[in-house]
């Protein structure tokens, strides 16, 4: 008996689950940017960025070197010079070195494959998340983010941002006070412009929309054709139909 | 020139009656296609159950293909997803036409049964062409259950966590049906094989089946067309009703136009939206499935939130499950809850115009309220919806029977 009202009490918790949003630890909407595939010098740099900053600790394990290079330019003398340094296979798939149950231990949690992290969180999720790491000496890697609260990772791209800082305490007045995007401000410029910097992630989120779904550089101009054909075969089967219900009274 | 046009006309004309002697090939032919005849004033709601066959042909060829580099293990699924849309050759273009042929495939479910709300189709004498219908139904339900746990991503897991849990509401055997659906104490490997077995074998293979006999059935009693009469009251001296026309050429030019038409919405979604902005492709599905890690927001995909909503709506949890299953089945005693003696709304009276567009907006409004997180508003809204989606059924009975129905014509209207 105790049993069923324990399955019960799971099933109903299961049902009730309310949509905590996400993103809700910043308490404010995500920061909007407009993906752009079509450009692929920004892919290219995007890639720079990935291979630099992420790809040692994350792997992209679905994603091809080659297949990477064919699609966004880059031969695979470039690829093997400057994007590859764990293997010199340009057919090998983004693969990491360090193992799961090591980066567990190194970060508590497993660093997420990379490969459809743009498909799982969106655009705008990661162009916020990369712009909103703030200083936090409670974190054992001494940053949080507004839009991953308490997340794991260290903010690998510090020296390129430099280091921003929270201006509003969590209690104001006593009350509790959720804080905003707007209540950042770089104390520690990084080696890179706001300007620059903002490129930087709008590159590198371009690249892993691409990584998440590389055929999406050629799925909508397929999609064209297609469409022109269907339109075109729908007079023609219309004009068929019409001729042979000619005769119908 | 015209020598030859003769002897090939010869020779395809023996080969068939070679056939003709041995199997009955033209019987059927004249049957089912051009002796079948269908009234003519079929409107747009008729495009329908040609283009679920439509469907069902895209599902099961994808089918075959993406089973040729899928592998179901809970190790590998996800893996081999990820492996089809990049390494495969168009292996992304067989997926999201099997994506989005799954969300297709119920669109054009629940357009084709409402043309049957519109147009009294379930009545007499089709009772038993509605149940099997309302058999596809239920088992395409199912189908589409056990297809999505098979990419292995997060929603796959959860949404099968939950919809297991709700058979392990039964009282007494609930938890020993639920263990022994999943094959193990927590979905696993195990439960992802056995899905994989029912999705490409068990369930198309009777769906294929009850197709059949759907099929079968509608031959029998004919269709029933948009006025609702019964087109074999009148027939010339050949027993050809009048108001009739031999479904091939006509409707099999109308359908293959239809069928473009739909082929233009379809791969709109294919090519230019394939995730349909999360609803036919969740975007927490493209994270591995993490039996550790509960998601923050599990919803079913859309077909299933209406009847999700009203599990939710009641505030006891064996109680929602009835109510949902009831919600879902209740379908079937259309024939004998509808008590008109007209078929169609266009001679029908206020009282089911009403009925009906209550019915559509509740079912609507559920859908999306089965999406959404839970607010006490939204309760109280899905309360209020439920009762008005059961009221349609449960009140049939008296607000048909006393519709003030109008006079049906004797022969179709249109043209």
């Amino acid at each position: 008996m105790n049993g069923f009202k324990q399955r019960y009490k799971m099933i109903f918790i299961l049902l009730m689950m309310v949509s905590i949003n996400a993103v809700a630890a910043g308490g404010s909407k995500l920061m909007h940017m407009e993906v752009d595939l079509s450009n692929e010098t920004s892919l290219q740099r995007g890639a720079k960025t990935f291979v630099n900053y992420c790809l040692s600790c994350h792997s992209a394990a679905y994603m091809r070197y080659n297949r990477m290079g064919e699609d966004i330019g880059i031969s695979d003398d470039v690829l093997k010079t400057n994007f590859m340094f764990g293997t010199d296979k340009v057919g090998d798939t983004m693969k990491i070195a360090m193992s799961a149950s090591d980066a567990k231990i190194f970060f508590g949690v497993t660093p997420p494959d990379l490969s459809v992290i743009a498909r799982s969180r969106g655009s705008d999720w990661l162009y916020s998340y990369f712009k909103t790491f703030y200083v936090d000496e409670s974190r054992p890697f001494g940053v949080n983010n507004l839009t991953f609260k308490d997340v794991s990772m260290p903010h690998v791209l510090w020296k390129l941002q430099g280091i921003q800082r929270l201006t509003q305490s969590d209690h104001i007045d006593g009350a509790h006070h959720i804080p905003s995007y707007e209540n950042l401000e770089l104390i520690t410029p990084g080696s890179q412009t706001e300007e620059e910097y903002d490129q930087t992630v709008r590159d590198l989120v371009n690249f892993l929309v691409y990584v998440g779904e590389p055929i999406k550089l050629k799925r909508e101009k397929i999609g064209v054709w297609v469409m022109l054909y269907l339109f075109i075969f729908a007079i023609i089967t219309y004009l068929l139909k019409k001729e042979y219900w000619r005769d119908v009274h | 020139m015209a020598d030859i046009e003769k002897q090939i006309v010869k020779g395809l004309t023996g080969l068939r009656d070679w056939v003709d002697d041995r199997f009955p090939l033209m019987q059927n032919w004249n049957e089912h296609l051009a002796k079948y005849y269908a009234p003519k004033n079929f409107n747009f709601w008729y495009f329908f159950g040609a283009l679920a066959i439509l469907v069902l042909v895209i599902q099961i060829l994808t089918g075959i293909w993406l089973t040729m580099n899928y592998k179901p293990s809970a190790e590998g699924a996800f893996a081999s997803v990820e492996y089809i849309m990049r390494d495969v050759s168009w292996g992304w273009f067989i997926r999201y036409m099997h994506s989005t042929g799954a969300s297709a495939f119920f669109v054009v479910i629940f357009l084709h049964m409402f043309r049957a709300l519109l147009y009294g189709s379930y009545k007499k004498p089709r009772e038993l062409l509605w149940l099997s219908g309302m058999a596809i139904y239920l088992v395409i339900m199912g189908e589409a259950f056990f297809g999505y746990l098979l990419p292995w991503g997060q929603m796959s897991y959860w949404g099968a966590k939950v919809i297991i849990s709700l058979f392990g509401a039964l009282p007494i055997i609930g938890p020993d049906l639920a263990e022994w659906i999943r094959g193990d104490f927590v979905i696993s490997d195990v439960t992802l094989n056995r899905f994989f077995s029912l999705h490409v074998i068990a369930f198309p293979l009777l769906i294929l089946g009850l197709v059949g006999v759907h099929i079968l059935a509608l031959h029998e009693v004919g269709s029933n067309n948009p006025d609702g009469v019964d087109i074999k009251k009148h027939k010339d001296a050949d027993g050809i009703p009048l108001d009739g026309i031999p479904f091939h050429p006509y409707y099999t030019v109308k359908d293959i136009f239809g069928a473009v038409v739909f082929l233009i919405f379809f791969f709109a979604v294919v090519f230019f939206s394939p995730e349909m902005g999360g609803y036919f492709l969740e975007h927490a599905n493209f994270t591995p499935a993490d039996p550790f890690t509960t998601p923050a927001h599990i919803a079913p995909v859309w077909y299933f939130t209406p009847f999700y909503a009203i599990l939710r709506a009641v505030p006891d949890k064996l109680g929602g499950v009835i109510a949902m299953g009831l919600a879902v089945n209740i379908f079937l005693l259309l024939p004998w809850l509808d008590r008109s003696p007209v078929k169609s709304i266009r001679y029908r009276g206020m009282n089911y115009k009403i009925a009906l567009t209550a019915f559509v907006i509740s079912f609507v409004t559920l859908g999306w309220l089965g999406m959404q997180g839970v607010t006490p508003l939204y309760t109280w809204m899905a309360r209020f919806f439920s009762v008005v989606y059961f009221s349609f059924f449960f009140l049939m009975p008296f607000y048909t029977a006393f519709d003030n129905d109008k006079a049906v014509p004797d022969r179709v209207t249109d043209k």
